[in-house]
């Protein structure tokens, strides 16, 4: 792709990673392209982390009777797997990495509002990150990344309280990033740069910022209670004084459920821009698209109870969440149905980018769908707690937001690091992840159906030849991530140097250099075309 | 590509007034606006935050006291009214000193500031010092501490697990208000140095600002309180207490 | 600067109003008026909340983006509240029945 920006030679040009070296001018960096290589570092070794407690439970699940651990060991290696890809991979993901790295760029700013808030928040991820491992380390919570009380308050013998301590810390990093967005966008968009022009990714992370602000302090308080009572032997979750267990869920889930959307929104944002730029197309009905981020986040509030249809609570407050959640899917169908138009008559290509998105729209909308089967009281009971629910999840969380993550990675890696990874690579480890990824979790949704329970470190011989299908697949979807975590590091030395907009793309982080300079813009841009801006394609040349 | 954007605005510029040379002004802001605005907005979005925070601990109570009401009653009656009223208008007083510190600062009075922001101080710390030096000391010596040292008395019957349930609400709930009370101190020990130092002007009182947004937030959250844990269920008599 | 400098006997009289709220939420408790001693009390609360956040926090000069924020935080709250009642205080509407064995027929914490 040829660009009429002229550059200098990247050798000799100063840009945001060479203007400075030494470990001080990243670790007091205020920069937010060098804070969200921080945060990519970290989220990194915590994926890592977490996908080593995955692999241990797969290769333990080969046999009926367990292969590997003992039952009390498998039940802290799947709580420290939830805990850590939830709280340290899945909700900072998006929004820290990419989301730090391109909200600037994409509205012609120099930085975020609060650069030095921003820095804070990275330090307050790492502290409680430590916490984390430090209570693995230690032996672990055996308590599911869920904490239901009373066993967490009072009956697990596990390392309740530092891991505690470690997620109620990590959740004000949440925090003052979404302050950080919130403010940014509405505050800092170039002249010019209206709510509507702006790219569906800037929409996406704005949705999940408010999230992050109305839901992760209830989580917050949550944790605290929890602590409180596990201290001081009694509080109020505590049925000894009337204390109601459930009371526990409902403001545990009250964050929770939205925070699942804090999860896949931002992924939602980044595959818009990747099917709009490789069908060089403008997203099909791009304010249904921009309402709906809103529609999502505001109506995630209000369906957490689908998660305690079978804990007690009452029918009718079950009648209710049922209703709602119907409803929140269908702001997700929108989107589904937008990015299908965008592509009809698209000038499509198939980049690894590309290759994640369509990948994830057919996989987001498998887990979408059966989410459905979930929020229908009477199959819900049925299903609840089962390997059905995992699969759903993981259907959203692996084969949605995760892809979207990576190709988010890959699409805007060359301005990240002004170089290119090396394409055919990219396709295939694309193609093996779809494939192992697939393998690993479309047989636990037949599981779950015939009755396997989840969380079990032992499970009925009849259910073995899923169990190992799903294993086999893990194992290939783990080579599959290695793969980009080699090319990646490999191309920062010997990868092609890469221009300012190798793919043509539209937007504002493509008009400056790979990789920028630390100001981003040497002057403020003003805009005046609208988002996705690509001339029409002449007729008789779709496809 | 070029097309996309016009290089024709630079960077812009607020001649004449305290806009873009002034020296509180951070490089990634265009203007003293943007910056006030953004610093504002932020504050803002952070106190929506705490409602949140302090919110899930209201929702827990309110569960609670609609299922539990004569225990929570026979639980608010054992704290004295006279404190926590007390204490009400102290928290309303340093509200007003530090309303009158940010006014201080808009109309260039450098002394008044000083003399406000500690006065603020001085109001926070004395509520602490009813709270913990009276009040908890109190509760201390009559056992009515969960955790500690709660002993049912017989007068209460069956609800007395719910009232060791009520004081659980209110430890932990004034605890956090205490402990941001606490911050909030330190804040204002921050602000009071650099309003000491002329550091504040009707130009830039930002830091000012929104830490008094911050103080009044603590405020409104003890206005809840009060009521909701002092004045259930009505007082037939005068003072209460035990 | 945006804000406006507020006059200083609006801010006192903000003071005295609360400072008169307080000692009326006080003395209305002492007063038996059955379940609406809640409802007074609240809304009193209420009131002092709106004069701190309207004068004090200079709301009523700000804009409309702070007044969403604001709203925002209270609605949300309210929401938690509303959604976890509707399950706290209707679950004694359907009796589990005994069939379902000893110590089942209630559903509530004791």
């Amino acid at each position: 792709m040829s660009t009429a920006v002229t550059e200098i030679p990247q050798e000799s040009r100063v840009h945001y990673l060479n203007v400075s070296y030494g470990v001080k001018s990243w670790l007091l960096t205020v920069d937010h392209k060098r804070i969200a290589l921080l945060y990519l570092v970290s989220i990194t070794f915590m994926f890592l982390v977490g996908g080593v407690a995955a692999v241990l439970m797969r290769i333990h699940l080969i046999e009926p009777a367990g292969a590997l651990v003992q039952p009390e060991t498998y039940n802290k290696l799947f709580s420290a797997h939830g805990i850590i890809m939830v709280f340290f991979f899945l909700v900072p993901s998006i929004p820290a990495t990419l989301g730090n790295f391109l909200v600037p760029l994409m509205i012609g700013a120099k930085d975020l509002a609060f650069p030095k808030l921003n820095l804070l928040s990275w330090y307050i991820y790492i502290v409680g990150a430590l916490f984390t491992l430090y209570a693995v380390i230690s032996g672990g919570v055996d308590t599911g990344w869920t904490f239901y009380t009373p066993y967490s308050s009072t009956y697990s013998h596990s390392a309740v309280i530092p891991v505690a301590i470690g997620v109620f810390i990590t959740g004000f990093s949440s925090i003052l990033t979404g302050l950080n967005f919130i403010v940014t966008i509405h505050k800092m968009r170039a002249p010019g740069l209206t709510w509507f022009r702006l790219p569906l990714f800037i929409w996406s992370i704005y949705a999940t910022s408010v999230i992050f602000i109305l839901g992760t302090p209830v989580l917050a308080i949550t944790i605290f209670l929890l602590g409180v009572e596990r201290l001081f032997h009694v509080g109020i979750f505590d049925p000894a004084v009337g204390g109601d267990p459930l009371l526990f869920q409902h403001l545990f889930w009250f964050y929770s459920h939205p925070a699942v959307y804090i999860m896949i929104l931002p992924g939602m944002g980044v595959v818009s821009e990747l099917i709009a730029a490789f069908s060089r197309k403008r997203i099909y009905g791009y304010t249904m698209v921009a309402y709906s981020s809103f529609a999502i986040a505001i109506i995630s509030f209000l369906v957490w109870g689908h998660h305690m249809f079978v804990t007690g609570q009452s029918i009718y407050a079950g009648l209710i969440f049922s209703v709602l959640s119907f409803l929140v899917a269908i702001p997700s169908a929108i989107k589904v149905f937008n990015w299908t138009a965008t592509l009809y008559k698209g000038s499509i290509s198939y980049e690894a980018p590309m290759l994640y998105a369509l990948g994830f729209i057919g996989l987001f909308t498998m887990g979408g769908l059966t989410g459905l089967f979930l929020a229908a009281l009477a199959t819900d009971v049925h299903l609840s707690g089962t390997y059905f629910i995992v699969a759903h999840f993981h259907y959203i969380m692996v084969g949605g937001a995760v892809m979207a993550y990576m190709g988010g990675l890959h699409y805007w890696w060359p301005k990240i690091s002004g170089r290119m990874y090396p394409d055919m690579w990219a396709r295939v480890a694309a193609v093996i992840i779809f494939v192992g990824f697939n393998l690993t979790f479309f047989p636990q949704f037949m599981l779950g159906y015939l009755g396997m329970p989840r969380r079990y470190a032992v499970y009925p011989p009849e259910f073995q030849v899923f169990n190992v299908m799903s294993s086999a697949g893990a194992s290939i979807l783990g080579i599959g991530y290695l793969i980009p975590l080699v090319y990646f590091i490999w191309s920062m030395r010997y990868g092609p140097i890469a221009p300012a907009n190798p793919w043509g793309a539209k937007g504002l982080e493509w008009t400056v250099p790979s990789p920028p300079p630390t100001e981003n813009f040497e002057e403020t841009p003003v805009v005046t075309e609208e988002a996705y801006d690509y001339a029409p394609i002449p007729e008789g040349q779709h496809g | 590509m070029a097309d996309l954007v016009a290089h024709g605005v630079a960077h812009r510029d607020e001649h004449g007034s305290a806009g873009a040379h002034s020296q509180n002004l951070r490089h990634h802001f265009d203007n003293m606006s943007q910056q006030f605005e953004a610093g504002n907005l932020g504050m803002w979005v952070f106190l929506a935050t705490e409602v949140l925070f302090f919110g899930g601990l209201f929702a827990s109570y309110t569960v609670y006291r609609a299922l539990y009401l004569p225990g929570f009653e026979i639980g608010s009656h054992l704290l004295d009214v006279r404190f926590g009223a007390a204490n009400t208008a102290v928290l309303i007083g340093s509200s007003l000193s530090m309303a009158l510190a940010i006014r201080a600062a808009q109309t260039g009075r450098r002394n008044a500031q000083v003399f406000l922001l500690v006065l603020t101080m001085i109001l926070g710390a004395a509520f602490l010092g009813i709270k913990f030096s009276f009040e908890w000391r109190n509760d201390y010596l009559e056992h009515l501490i969960p955790g500690v040292n709660f002993l049912y008395r017989p007068e209460w019957g069956a609800n007395a697990p719910h009232v060791q349930l009520f004081f659980c609400f209110y430890f932990i709930m004034t605890s956090l208000h205490a402990i941001h009370m606490i911050i909030g101190i330190g804040l204002l020990s921050v602000l009071t140095w650099m309003a000491a130092r002329g550091r504040f002007s009707p130009d830039y009182y930002t830091p000012l600002e929104v830490s008094g947004l911050y103080w009044h937030f603590v405020d409104i959250v003890w206005i809840f309180l009060f009521p909701l844990l002092y004045l259930i269920g009505g007082r037939y008599g005068i003072g209460g207490g035990h | 600067m945006s804000s406006h400098v507020v006059p200083l006997k609006v801010y006192i009289g903000v003071f005295l109003a609360l400072l008169f709220l307080t000692g009326l939420t006080t003395w209305v408790a002492f007063i038996d008026l059955g379940s609406f001693n809640t409802v007074v009390a609240l809304a009193i609360a209420t009131v002092k909340m709106l004069l701190v956040i309207l004068f004090f926090m200079h709301v009523r000069s700000s804009s409309g983006l702070t007044r969403v924020v604001v709203a925002a935080g209270f609605f949300w709250l309210a929401l938690l509240i509303a959604f976890t009642l509707s399950d706290e205080l209707t679950r004694k509407w359907s009796p589990i029945p005994s069939s379902w064995g000893p110590g089942t027929s209630q559903s509530q914490p004791q």
